[in-house]
């Protein structure tokens, strides 16, 4: 069985702080982790690797350095990685990202199964997964919990919705976007760090691909962003004052002023 | 493709280089540079109050004749009989973008057994036509069957703008009926208008919340939109005349290589939360499981949900499936309740679209106060209880 597991490097958001003044972002230095959902693919990926075996590939598109993200998947196990790296590639929407992946996934020709993070924490639209998977014609599950494979051909996975929980069951090749519960990520092991170090990381272009470059990048994104502005904060904030009895009676007048239900 | 820089507006004053996610922007003697990290995602023209940062000018101009497609359609959700509330609203919304386009107003319901109660529901609250697809294949939601639906209905009628709920639905299957129509999709809007040239502007929170971004989508047919529940204000206007289309579909759109084998519906209703109008949260200020009765109580009065911060979930005192922020639910009720929690970015990202935000927290400068529209600086264990006793007093 050949993973193929979807990540993607996005700033760091742990140091990331709003300033109580200017209501903007404060960063000390911009640096990137994986996208934690995209942890949690890979450790499913690894999971199944471990039951049943299986040939686990990491896949990203993004710029050179995005390499080391792929270094760090291969240091828990991992077994091989391809970066899609290309100036034409940049500024894509969902829809370009998806069309670059998919083609990536059609030239490795084997792939059993494939599987995505939920939502990436910095473009959050959680819409490349399902994306791809109408690209290559594949069917897939959203938000996926736990997966089981008994029955060869087939993936039994446990799916979170809204509402409660779906078991579906799903005929192979597929494609999942995951969530926490389905493991945290294992930590690396020495033997895999040393590997990782030196292993050899394909970078493939649009050479490699052979996309029509208006399909690509900014080129061949169909949504186009025209305005970037920072949310409205609340900059009236007001601070109850006095006894505990009276900030509990200015609060109770408040709210209930703003007509919240049950008050 | 990078950023491009005008030399001669630049002032070097550094603001797009604070700004810039990818920290691709980088002050040199008396010019900005840009790397090759530069995403183009646009964030620095915007803050450039000199207008000196802009985009490169690409992209394939529109590719079929826009002008064939008219209408504004909404998807409508529904469980158990009855229509999510998310389409209500959208629906609401969606008259509004219709009536500036001078355009017909629809909504799609697809299912097994649908009587046309639920139909004439969706005319009240704006629908002018409702199309209805039925058929047992579609009793259960699955991916590929809805969005094969969807997609050849779009192809009949070509509507110009296409909105759903940013549900788990929503935000599952609407990205497959966008990339078989081979247009563009802007997820979990909180605010839709149309624009001078007739485009739809689509704005959305990105960066966990952090921007707001408004997306078009030029060249490309229909217009595509996943909504947030519990943003828009949904209008019920009775006595409204509509048609309801019963439509049949060839096979080929019922075919799915995926089989729903059990749905288990969530025990524990109090973990609604993205339907909630009140969520009282609490975090590691709380101290223990026991002590998460003072958060329940409070909800309970309030006819609310619990929430909870990671760091609550870590340490067992609440099931993940409570859990608000970056990893957990992003909520957006009309009172948001936060009890012991400090306010981690990963946390606000989660619930500062409240309408409302209490924080009750003993350090005065906790994060959490930056978002809060009421603050309560107390010893949690004093607080709560007295603003319960209130409360009661009126009862
Ligand atoms: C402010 C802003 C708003 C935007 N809004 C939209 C929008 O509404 N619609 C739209 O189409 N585009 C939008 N974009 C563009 C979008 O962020 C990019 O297309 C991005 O490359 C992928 O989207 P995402 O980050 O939302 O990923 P998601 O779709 O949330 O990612 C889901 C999963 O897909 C996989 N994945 C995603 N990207 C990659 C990658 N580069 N390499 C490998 N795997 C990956 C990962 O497994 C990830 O967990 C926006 C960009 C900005 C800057
Ligand atoms: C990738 C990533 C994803 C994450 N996702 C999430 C997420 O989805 N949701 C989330 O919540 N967090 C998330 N986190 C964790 C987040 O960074 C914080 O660690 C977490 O939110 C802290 O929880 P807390 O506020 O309950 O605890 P703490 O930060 O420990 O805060 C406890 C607060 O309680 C106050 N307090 C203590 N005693 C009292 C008292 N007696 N009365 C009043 N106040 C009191 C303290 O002053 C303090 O402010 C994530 C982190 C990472 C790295």
């Amino acid at each position: 069985m050949h993973i193929v597991v979807c990540i993607k490097q996005v700033p760091d958001t742990k140091n990331v702080r709003i300033d109580p003044d200017t209501h903007t972002l404060v960063r000390q230095g911009v640096e990137s982790i994986i996208n934690p959902f995209d942890m949690f693919a890979v450790e499913g990926a690894l999971k199944i690797k471990d039951l049943n075996g299986a040939r686990v590939t990491v896949m990203t598109m993004g710029p050179p350095q995005a390499a080391e993200a792929l270094r760090e998947t291969l240091g828990l196990g991992a077994d091989d990685a391809v970066l899609l790296s290309d100036r034409a590639f940049a500024g894509s929407d969902t829809w370009a990202t998806s069309t670059t992946l998919s083609a990536a996934i059609r030239k490795m020709g084997d792939v059993d199964l494939i599987l995505c993070g939920k939502q990436a924490v910095d473009g959050d639209t959680a819409q490349v997964g399902p994306e791809m998977a109408a690209l290559l014609d594949v069917p897939y599950a959203t938000f996926v919990k736990k997966i089981d494979i008994e029955e060869p051909g087939f993936l039994k996975v446990l799916r979170q919705t809204d509402e409660g929980s779906e078991l579906w069951k799903l005929q192979l090749p597929a494609l999942l976007t995951v969530i926490k519960e389905l493991g945290e990520p294992r930590v690396p092991s020495l033997r895999h760090k040393m590997r990782a170090k030196k292993a050899e990381i394909a970078v493939w272009g649009n050479a490699e691909l052979g996309l029509d470059p208006n399909s690509t990048g900014l080129c061949g994104s169909f949504t186009q962003v025209v305005r970037v502005f920072s949310p409205q904060r609340r900059t009236n904030r007001i601070q109850l004052e006095g006894s505990i009895e009276n900030q509990a009676e200015q609060l109770f007048q408040y709210l209930k002023k703003a007509r919240v239900p049950g008050l | 493709m990078k950023a491009i820089v005008d030399g001669q507006k630049c002032t070097v004053c550094g603001v797009c280089s604070d700004a810039c996610p990818m920290g691709a922007i980088a002050l040199r003697e008396n010019q900005v540079e840009i790397s090759d990290d530069c995403s183009l995602c646009g964030i620095c023209v915007d803050t450039c109050e000199f207008g000196a940062l802009s985009l490169p000018e690409v992209g394939h101009g529109p590719s079929e004749d826009l002008g064939s497609y008219r209408g504004v359609w909404v998807y409508a959700e529904w469980r158990e009989g009855k229509v999510h509330g998310v389409s209500h609203e959208l629906l609401s919304a969606g008259r509004i973008l219709a009536d500036k386009r001078g355009v017909e107003l629809g909504a799609v319901l697809l299912g097994s057994g649908l009587d046309d109660q639920m139909a004439g529901e969706l005319i009240s609250y704006g629908a002018e036509v409702v199309y209805v697809v039925d058929a047992p294949e579609l009793a259960h939601f699955t991916d590929e069957r809805y969005s094969k639906c969807i997609v050849e209905l779009v192809n009949r009628k070509r509507p110009e703008i296409v909105l759903a709920g940013a549900t788990s639905m929503g935000r599952s299957f609407i990205p497959r009926v966008a990339a078989g129509l081979k247009t563009g999709l802007t997820a979990d809007c909180t605010e839709l208008d149309i624009g001078d040239e007739g485009h739809l502007l689509q704005t959305r929170p990105a960066f966990g919340g952090n921007i707001m971004a408004t997306i078009i989508c030029p060249n490309r047919r229909p217009q595509m939109a996943t909504v947030r529940p519990k943003v828009m204000k949904p209008v019920r206007m009775d006595g409204r005349q509509g048609r309801i289309e019963r439509v049949e579909l060839p096979s080929r759109c019922f075919e799915a290589r995926v089989e729903v084998l059990e749905v288990i519906a969530e025990q524990d209703q109090t973990a609604k939360l993205t339907e909630a109008d009140v969520i009282v949260s609490g975090g590691r200020g709380l101290r223990s499981a026991e002590n998460f009765h003072l958060i329940e109580e409070l909800a309970g009065l309030m006819n609310g949900a619990v929430g909870a911060s990671r760091g609550a979930v870590e340490e067992g005192w609440m099931a993940p499936s409570h859990q608000v922020g970056q990893t957990g639910r992003t909520v957006a009720p009309t009172l948001y309740v936060a009890v012991g929690i400090s306010g981690a970015v990963q946390h606000l990202v989660g619930m500062q679209g409240s309408q409302v935000i209490v924080a009750v927290n003993k350090d005065a400068s906790a994060p959490i106060f930056d978002v809060a529209t009421y603050g309560v600086v107390a010893d949690l264990f004093e607080f709560l209880p007295e603003f319960v006793k209130r409360i009661k007093r009126e009862r």
